[in-house]
């Protein structure tokens, strides 16, 4: 498909145009760049959310959950739901699209016409993932989805990348019997804007409710001692966006057991009350200008470094730092001037 | 003992050895299908740890290793129970009259999916499906039309239906009214087994426990109303077709079972009573030994569960019986002939370790439902067994082989740790264990996993596939199929809704009110079923209040 | 970056045997695919509507019920229906399918069916080469 097929399409609500330009930015087809520039001025209106948790606690079922309630509510939704692919074969299992309750219901979330529901894969490249997912989440905004929710696999490195992403960003738990928490790691107080304990109807429901009541309230006294503690992502609370996210905004703390319904309700209203709240105190604008200023310096960055390669001799001066004959500083002073140089001649 | 250790190390060394430093051997090392390492040979040492009397015993007795009736088919052969049924009720009708003429001697019925599935022929969802792989059946005027001239008080029949259990039991005692037989006369078996829905057959409709209350509604009624019908066949082989091993096969039937009892006795069951009225149905596939070794440890293990563990007094409840198929997932689209040879190797390993009733896969099941011809085969090759071969004049005569009972000892050993982990995930009951595997996927994955690695072997040519993976032939795939007619779904919906048309729809809509308000109040469902099925409310009526009530399940996806 | 293939393994009617289904996904993830498996119980439109947005290379319909004369060409239609078009991506089939009802489905435009025992390194292998191919004379 050419690209004002596609872009003509996709603004006129044709899915398969959508679904095309999806593919061709999620691949990085030259005709992807096109796109973007082209579509990037219709994009603004959605709300963002992103979801992520541990595997198990159940985002799939709470996703195809909230879908319904949206649409319950008149909004259109986008789905982008991303799993890790297989770092050896590259391969992956994109799994659990939508889930029905069971098999006549008259739901039909797979064929509503205001759901789109798309799978894509990590492919290992945790870095640049924000990148891509951002760029799809434009497609899906300016094909005129109101609410899009990204899907993550949080293990780590994507929980930091939804936030990159979202507006909102919504952490997923599940209940823990044991005598220590277990999640109190890898950053999960600080990218929150809501929290839900989903299982709730199992033991140890109040237990991480509590704690994360608990945690959320403190000040910042209490969270250096935490992080130190925990090794939490130190960087994060030291640049005051921990509290940034917390001005004005109690992230609350929802029960759920997504796969009875509850606590959907109450999940959404919490949602476009935070969206109510961000467009309210101008934060959105502020962390999209965030978001932007990161997306475009990785984008630079990305093409800065293709210059290095194309247009420097960047592996003799590896040579020659191997053979001790120069220093990464001389060397990178070098190949700067070099490319500088060069890209005057374009 | 001390003997018998010595010569087997000197033979090792001075026998065995050599030969293989000269010979060597097929393979680097020797396993069961389901990855049991074997040795070259057994001995006595091998057993020493198996006591006759405590383990092995006589037959009729505890703990029925060798089979639950102290003659076996010394007094009785197993049941030929040629699982069959298609089309409309008027083709299975003919079928099974065409069986019972050949020599089988029980029924076995093949419902159609929309009916599996509880759904009626007009469905839209059923579109296509009508009558295709098994008897499309709506109303009780099918089963009308199915059984005429067969007398219940002559037969037993087995029904292969799942959710809609209850449904199809009321419309057996319905036929058994017409026909004046006394419902405490009829006999039969409903498979009536959800757990193993869930676990890998998919006929899913209700959620879990629903499911589970519903079939203890059945017990309930059916201990009282159809004492000599079997209220559920507790199944392994629908684990085992979707790629488990045996040992997960025998550990996942048992372990299910037990959820079972145990829910019966939350009932306040008094489990003496139900319990002569379990069955349970396996698998039986390529390993001879295993399988037979298998069904030996079923036996066994379930005894010592039944008086043990849940305290039933009556020797009865201590019996394992059991239907045994043979596997469909061993036979090969691929110079079909064979299968008859692998269906035979599958009925021997059944009838060596002590099948109540078997079915025979015929050898072109692999393409469409059986034809005639290749159901004769498929009867013929019990009936040659049975007849020709001595094998049912001595009962259980592998017992005392060293590899044999080494073998059952083994797997049942395997499978007690399967039950224990089972068991800690419902802190120590095996119904919430169990229903917390299937919340979890712990069987799904097991299965699933299984499956894979067997696919691999083949894959690899580590596993042979005699006609698929070795010994291939240029071959055009051609045997006389039996294709459905097209017709059969237009002429099921019209006599559908000529039904709907001649019966009281007052009866019907005060039927099923009665039905809800029952579920609604947690009351048993089977009287209002029964009501319901007398006025020819349809299978997907009735389900539908069902799901109405109890919501409707859809399975998370593990791959 | 290379594109990876993306191909939906789909289960149409009430079908309820996975098996088959799952393995093959499982061994095309290894392959190097990327896969969505749809799971059980999908009517033929739920299929071509996740065909067309999830925009995959290859649909492969996996049916025991022998329904599939039935369903199949329903998918297909609904793809295009949806927008999609069944000429740009290869439509297989698997399962107890007999010969005639093979060349029935071709005709209807299935690309190839495997039954049972087709090693799943023959289906890779297909896609692999058939897909370009078919592309190519859809473009020419």
């Amino acid at each position: 498909m050419k690209v004002e097929e596609i872009v003509k399409g996709l603004l006129s609500g044709n899915r398969r145009a959508l679904a095309r330009a999806i593919t061709y930015v999620e691949n990085e087809y030259p005709e992807s760049k096109e796109i973007m520039k082209q579509i990037f001025p219709k994009t603004g209106k959605a709300h963002v959310v992103g979801l992520t948790g541990f595997p198990g606690v159940g985002k799939s079922t709470l996703v195809s959950k909230l879908t319904e309630e949206f649409r319950r509510r008149g909004k259109k939704v986008g789905i982008i739901a991303i799993d890790p692919g297989s770092p050896f074969t590259g391969g992956a299992l994109l799994g659990d699209r939508l889930r029905l309750d069971g098999m006549d219901s008259r739901k039909a979330l797979w064929t509503d016409p205001g759901i789109f529901f798309r799978s894509m894969s990590s492919r290992g490249r945790a870095g640049g993932l924000a990148a891509k997912t951002g760029d799809v989440v434009r497609l899906l905004d300016a094909f005129g989805f109101d609410v899009i929710l990204v899907e993550t696999v949080g293990a780590g490195q994507s929980e930091v990348d939804i936030i990159e992403v979202a507006d909102t960003s919504v952490v997923v738990m599940m209940p823990e019997t044991g005598d220590e928490i277990q999640v109190n790691k890898a950053g999960i107080l600080e990218i929150g804007d809501i929290y839900v304990v989903n299982k709730a109807d199992l033991g140890g429901a109040e237990k991480v409710e509590r704690w994360l009541k608990y945690m959320l309230s403190l000040d910042e006294e209490g969270v250096q001692m935490l992080s130190q503690m925990t090794h939490a992502d130190e960087a994060k609370v030291a640049s005051g966006e921990f509290f940034e996210r917390r001005k004005g905004w109690s992230p609350p703390v929802i029960k759920t057991v997504a796969d009875r319904g509850e606590g959907i309700k109450e999940l959404a209203d919490a949602i476009e009350e935070h969206f109510e709240y961000m467009k309210r105190t101008g934060l959105i604008e502020k962390r999209r200008r965030e978001r932007v200023k990161k997306e475009l310096f990785e984008i630079v960055m990305n093409e800065v470094i293709k210059l290095v390669k194309e247009k420097s001799n960047y592996k003799e001066q590896i040579m020659r730092l191997l053979k001790g004959e120069t220093d990464p500083y001389t060397a990178a002073e070098q190949i700067v001037e070099e490319v500088i140089h060069n890209a005057d001649k374009r | 003992m001390m003997n018998i250790n010595e010569k087997r190390r000197e033979w090792e060394e001075k026998c065995l050895k050599p030969w293989l430093q000269k010979a060597g051997q097929r393979e680097e090392k020797f396993e069961t299908l389901s990855g049991i390492e074997i040795k070259t040979v057994y001995d006595p040492a091998d057993i020493q740890h198996i006591d006759f009397i405590r383990d092995i015993g006589y037959p009729g007795e505890f703990p029925y290793t060798r089979g639950v009736y102290p003659n076996m088919y010394r007094g009785r052969l197993w049941t030929m129970r040629q699982f069959s049924g298609f089309g409309t009720a008027e083709d299975t009708n003919r079928r099974w009259k065409m069986l019972l003429e050949e020599g089988e001697t029980g029924l076995s019925t093949a419902f159609d999916f929309p009916t599996l599935m509880g759904i009626d022929s007009d469905d839209p969802l059923a579109d296509g499906e009508v009558g295709k792989v098994g008897v499309a059946v709506d109303t009780l005027r099918d089963f009308e039309i199915l059984f005429d001239g067969i007398p219940l008080d002559q037969v037993s029949t087995s029904f292969t239906i799942n959710p809609p259990a209850g449904i199809i039991l009321a419309m057996y005692v319905a036929i058994a009214e017409k026909q004046g037989v006394p419902k405490e006369k009829i006999r039969g078996t409903i498979q009536n087994d959800m757990l193993k829905e869930f676990h890998a057959q998919n006929t899913l409709v209700l959620p879990p426990e629903p499911s589970l209350k519903i079939i203890v509604d059945i017990f309930e009624w059916g201990i009282e109303h159809v004492p000599k019908f079997n209220l559920i066949s507790i199944s392994g082989y629908h684990i085992r077709e979707a790629g488990s091993t045996a040992v997960q096969e025998l550990a996942f039937t048992i372990a299910d079972g037990m959820a079972y009892v145990e829910a019966a006795i939350e009932r306040g069951i008094d489990i003496d009573r139900l319990a002569p009225q379990l069955s349970f149905f396996f698998n039986s596939h390529n390993d001879f030994f295993e399988e037979i070794a298998k069904f030996r440890a079923a036996r066994r293990m379930w005894a010592k569960i039944m008086r043990d563990e849940y305290g039933a007094k009556n020797p009865r409840s201590w019996w394992l019986k059991f239907h045994t198929q043979t596997a469909g997932c061993s036979l090969t689209a691929q110079q079909p002939l064979n299968n008859i040879v692998r269906t035979t190797i599958q009925a021997l390993a059944a009838v060596l370790g002590g099948t109540q009733s078997l079915h025979t896969n015929s050898f072109d099941e692999a393409w469409a439902l059986p034809s005639e011809e290749a159901v004769r085969v498929a009867l013929r090759t019990q009936q040659i067994i049975a007849y020709e071969s001595g094998i049912p004049n001595v009962v259980d005569p592998l017992a005392g082989s060293y590899y044999v009972e080494w073998l059952t000892d083994k797997m049942e050993k395997l499978a007690w740790k399967y039950i224990e982990d089972i068991r800690k995930m419902g802190d120590g009951s095996m119904l919430r264990g169990v229903l917390r595997g299937i919340e979890n996927g712990f069987f799904v994955r097991e299965i699933s996993d299984a499956a894979a690695r067997y696919q691999r072997e083949v894959e690899e040519g580590r596993r042979i596939v005699v006609g698929v993976n070795k010994f291939t032939i240029e071959e055009e795939l051609k045997i006389p199929i039996l294709k459905v007619d097209p017709e059969v779904q237009r002429r099921q919906i019209e006599r559908l809704r000529k039904v709907k048309a001649e019966r009281d729809n007052e009866a019907v809509k005060e039927a099923l009110e009665w039905l809800r308000s029952a579920a609604e109040n947690d009351e048993n469902v089977m009287p209002p079923i029964m009501e319901a099925v007398k006025c020819y409310a349809t299978i997907g009526e009735i389900m539908g209040v069902l799901k109405e009530v109890y919501g409707t399940y859809k399975k998370p996806i593990i791959i | 970056m290379e594109k990876k293939i993306r191909v939906l393994v789909a289960k149409v009617g009430l079908d309820g045997h996975d098996r088959g289904a799952k393995v093959l996904a499982r061994f095309l993830r290894d392959s190097g695919f990327e896969v969505i498996y749809t799971g059980l119980h999908r009517t033929p439109q739920e299929v071509a509507m996740a065909a067309v947005d999830e925009d995959v290379d290859v649909v492969g319909i996996s049916l025991h019920s022998g329904a599939h004369l039935a369903l199949v060409p329903k998918v297909i239609n609904y793809i295009r229906e949806y927008g999609g078009n069944p000429d740009e991506m290869l439509i297989l089939v698997g399962g107890v399918i007999p010969t005639d009802d093979i060349v029935e489905l071709k005709k209807m435009g299935v690309d190839e069916v495997f039954i049972p025992g087709t090693p799943i390194s023959e289906i890779v292998e297909f896609i692999k080469k058939k897909l370009p191919e078919k592309r190519m004379k859809n473009e020419g």
